[in-house]
């Protein structure tokens, strides 16, 4: 990494852009650090998908009929890949209101750094342990049978897309985080908006089976169109088909489509919003 | 006065229902330690927060190093350095860590703000704990490890907010000790403090600020002139002759005593030349047996500036309360300072 010194603030694009990511990676570095020295919080961290797994793979299993593909846990660990990616990106908000909290944001703001750094710093170390997280759930996945059907490229299809969804709700969990500033506060809210958000959703059970009202919300809802293509990619088009009608719901385009522009947008609209409630902290 | 390096003109900040500042306006020489003296809840910190780029004022304008604070923000933060009224450190970083960490985002380079780091470690006497995590370190360490961190972008203007507030006596005197060695070394620096003592010892000037307006500006030698004359300082032997003694001294000086029945003094404001209030005292005493423990004649401390200034202790924002309740939370300040 450059690691550019400078007396002044930067005047021109270039010199602004390698500074926002020489800070930001600055950040991370301490970020990392913290989960390296303190590695309690990430093993806490795992208890709740391993629970999760286990819940849905052995009290669950013969509850749902209809299942797409005939296979539970294959249906089920691509959505729990992605309900981890979601889950995972809530530690975001907690680390940002824990450094507001310690009055280190404090200290940040007061320094000539970039004003995306802490956010930025927070949300890729936030990434790199996701990525820590995931690969734990594929291997926990493996323990219970689930298999990826596609081949190596489509499994690591899987894991940029889940990659991509936790760090898009880093950005959200670091809105939300900057919104409510106080750690426990921040820990029941963030909670509160990434349930439904998921339970209402193809994460662990076919939208087919909702009550119909839900089943309008679960469909648009874009935690399914990710859990979809997931599915797509770890077992192939079998995830689509209709489990009554066999006909296929969705194609692979369609959610590479829905799917990458539903995280786009949601980027594009938490990562200045967060950056400005950064800014304007008082 | 020298062209001022901190200037504030009007400066007014509002939290909802709260008027924090009501109008605020310094000025600071360059290379002085300038003093913010208040209570809680006088505006100390706000006042720190807008001049240290952090919060943006709602009026007035404030320029320190002649750059704005809201327009020139970003220029600013490369030429001050910011210790807040809580230690903030990072504790899963070692002490050296945590400043290499604040020497990189000022954007010295790794081996610059390694070096600088390890410099100002020594200097603050933490060198031996450089490589611990500083969740170990004492609130004394931290503190130092705090006010280290905000020296490594020598900063020329250097913003205290309470350096010394939760400090035991001995990490006090060391902190009194940095800052008079900072201003050695040409730095500005600009406290905040709700100890007089610490004003009156380290401050070449002292504001005193309080519910968000500045009431008095000066020396801590010009402060005191304005209570003018002296106090007198009686402790009884027994406490519980404290209320008859102050009976007993009725009208003997230009004003209200405090007193104080938990410690058994009593404060008079006397004349200048308190001679005669002080022989008088020690005669309406004895007439009435009471034992004196100890009697003192002395110059105002800016702890009366206060009291003369607002009608109450320098200790809370509340209201003016009984002598009685008054003078015990002033014992509290005073016996809370070395
Ligand atoms: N972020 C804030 N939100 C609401 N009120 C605040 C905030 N910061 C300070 N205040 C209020 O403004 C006043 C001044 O506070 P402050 O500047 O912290 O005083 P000091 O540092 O002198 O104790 C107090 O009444 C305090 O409660
Ligand atoms: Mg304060």
């Amino acid at each position: 990494m450059i690691a550019p010194t400078l007396a002044r603030p930067p005047v021109n694009l270039g010199e602004r852009l390698r500074l926002a990511v020489a800070d930001a990676a600055v950040v991370t570095w301490r970020n990392l650090v913290a989960i390296w020295r303190v590695p309690t919080v990430f093993v806490f961290e795992l208890v709740q998908p391993i629970m999760f797994v286990l819940l849905f793979r052995f009290v669950y299993e013969n509850a749902f009929a209809n299942i797409p593909g005939g296979n539970y846990v294959l249906f089920l660990m691509p959505g729990i890949f992605v309900q981890n990616a979601i889950f995972g990106s809530t530690t975001t908000a907690i680390g940002i209101a824990e450094d507001l909290k310690k009055g280190l944001i404090d200290r940040f703001r007061a320094l000539p750094m970039a004003r995306s750094a802490v956010l930025a710093g927070r949300t890729v170390a936030d990434l790199a342990k996701n990525l820590l997280l995931v690969t734990v759930m594929i291997g926990i996945g493996y323990l219970v049978g689930f298999r990826f059907q596609q081949g190596p490229l489509a499994a690591l299809g899987v894991v940029v897309l889940v990659l991509a969804v936790s760090f898009t709700f880093s950005w959200i969990s670091a809105t939300v985080g900057l919104a409510i500033k106080q750690v426990e506060g921040v820990q029941a809210a963030i909670f509160t908006m990434v349930f439904p958000v998921v339970f209402v959703s193809a994460a662990f059970v076919p939208v087919s089976g909702m009550a119909s009202f839900l089943q309008v919300v679960a469909r648009n809802n874009p935690v399914t169109y990710w859990c979809n293509l997931a599915r797509y990619l770890s077992i192939g088009d079998v995830a689509m088909l209709d489990p009554v009608t066999g006909l296929p719901t969705a194609t692979l385009e369609g959610l590479l489509v829905r799917s990458a522009l539903w995280i786009v947008g949601l980027l594009a609209v938490f990562i200045p919003l967060s950056i400005r409630l950064y800014r304007r902290l008082a | 006065m020298a062209d001022p390096i901190i200037r504030t003109e009007g400066l007014r900040k509002r939290f909802g229902d709260v008027e924090a500042l009501k109008g605020v306006d310094l000025l600071v020489r360059p290379g002085s330690v300038f003093g913010l003296l208040g209570p809680n809840g006088a505006g100390k910190t706000t006042t720190v927060r807008i001049l240290a780029t952090l919060l943006a004022p709602d009026g007035g304008r404030a320029e320190v190093a002649g750059l704005d604070v809201v327009r020139d923000a970003d220029a600013l933060r490369f030429r001050i350095g910011l210790a807040g009224q809580y230690a903030a450190v990072d504790e899963n970083l070692t002490g050296l860590e945590n400043l290499e960490l604040v020497g990189r985002l000022y954007h010295l380079g790794r081996r610059e703000a390694r070096r600088r780091g390890a410099e100002v470690l020594e200097r603050f006497g933490l060198a031996e704990a450089a490589d611990r995590p500083a969740k170990t370190y004492s609130g004394g360490m931290r503190r130092r490890l705090d006010l280290a961190a905000s020296l490594v972008g020598r900063p020329e203007v250097l913003f205290l907010d309470e350096p010394t507030t939760g400090l035991d006596p001995r990490s006090r005197i060391d902190v009194w000790a940095f800052v008079r060695e900072l201003q050695a070394d040409g730095t500005t620096i600009l406290l905040t403090t709700q100890y007089l003592d610490e004003a009156d010892q380290l401050a070449d000037r002292i504001a005193v600020i309080d519910l968000g307006t500045v009431i008095a500006e000066g020396t801590s030698d010009e402060l005191k002139a304005r209570v003018g004359g002296a106090v007198l300082e009686l402790h009884v032997q027994d406490r519980a002759d404290t209320a008859a003694a102050a009976e007993a001294l009725a009208g003997l000086g230009r004003g209200d005593p405090t007193i104080d029945p938990e410690t058994g003094s009593i404060r008079i404001p006397v004349a200048e030349d308190g001679a005669t209030a002080l022989t008088d005292s020690i005669r309406r005493l004895d007439e009435r047996s009471i034992a004196l423990a100890d009697v003192a004649l002395h110059r105002p401390t800016l702890d009366d500036v206060f009291l003369a200034l607002t009608g109450r202790a320098a200790e809370d924002g509340t209201e003016p309360e009984p002598p009685t309740r008054r003078r015990r939370r002033r014992r509290e300040s005073a016996g809370a300072a070395p």
